[in-house]
């Protein structure tokens, strides 16, 4: 676990160097964004696959998706209203 | 908005994948998502190391960078913890385990399945995915009304990786190095932070 962390974010360090040697060059950019959003729309692909196949979670879903639905929500508007203070208070340009 | 729709596009394209059981089971088996993870992680990096304007960012905003996942953690447990009154069967610290995955849906939850129970692994596994899918859908939309800092706020840990692109897409490129700084902060947190709070519980 600690490990596929250390992992990702060496990767993650390795293309900021990569990046920073490389520079300003419109054309990589723009290739890198299209990457970028392909490799989401796998991960998101991938996660429908994980979720469909799950029986646990397909078999309990109606209860178990109505819990997890309310503490999102309160994660959520919790963590907004945080941080529209913090912004208001530190980060908008007077 | 019709990047989130096509987003939501491939997961439901999965979704049905995964139920009709229409795939070959070498797929279904093999674990790809973390290659993808690696690869997505290595082309945001690229992206962050060309982008010279997010660096300024860094400069600039110094030491406050700090106060964003410091309000994204406070936020989510008070938030769960408040809700967590109108749910019967879980209590505050369950919640506050749920609520520290931070979007991260699957470290977080095989964490809880692991320290706690399987059920309420689900639950964090479901409610980190709402999360981080509410965060590509609304965004726009908390932008407009809790600031610049709301998508960064919704996405937690996600915030370096998934939601990064709807996030600079509505809060403006000089946002990214706040956005990935905070994710990195989370997700390093997330192993740390639920443990801790099952211990207590």
């Amino acid at each position: 676990m600690l490990t596929d962390i250390i992992i990702v974010l060496s990767i993650m360090i390795l293309g900021i160097g990569i990046g920073l040697l490389i520079g300003n060059r419109p054309k990589i950019i723009k290739i890198t964004g299209v990457l970028t959003s392909f490799s989401i729309f796998l991960l998101l692909f991938l996660l429908g696959i994980g979720v469909g196949t799950n029986k646990q979670i397909l078999n309990n879903l109606d209860s178990i998706g109505i819990q997890a639905l309310v503490l999102t929500i309160g994660a959520v508007l919790g963590s907004l209203l945080c941080a529209y203070f913090t912004y208001i208070l530190f980060f908008k340009k007077k | 908005m019709k990047g989130s729709l096509i987003i939501l596009g491939f997961f439901i394209l999965g979704l049905i994948l995964g139920l009709t059981r229409f795939l070959p089971s070498s797929l279904l088996e093999g674990d790809f998502s973390i290659y993808a993870l690696y690869l997505l992680m290595f082309l945001v990096g690229v992206g962050i190391g060309t982008d010279r304007g997010s660096w300024k960012v860094i400069r600039e905003v110094n030491i406050k960078i700090i106060l964003v996942p410091l309000s994204v953690i406070t936020g989510s447990l008070l938030g769960v913890s408040a809700v967590s009154v109108l749910l019967s069967n879980i209590s505050i610290g369950e919640a506050m385990a749920v609520g520290a995955g931070f979007g991260y849906y699957s470290l977080s939850s095989v964490i809880i399945t692991e320290f706690h129970s399987d059920t309420l692994g689900v639950i964090a596994l479901l409610s980190n995915i709402i999360r981080e899918i509410l965060t590509l859908l609304a965004t726009p939309l908390f932008v407009k009304y809790f600031g610049k800092l709301a998508g960064i706020a919704s996405g937690g840990a996600t915030a370096m990786d998934t939601t990064l692109p709807i996030i600079v897409r509505y809060s403006g490129k000089e946002y990214a190095v706040i956005a990935v700084f905070s994710g990195i902060v989370l997700t390093i947190l997330v192993p740390v932070i639920i443990p801790i709070i099952l211990k207590f519980i």
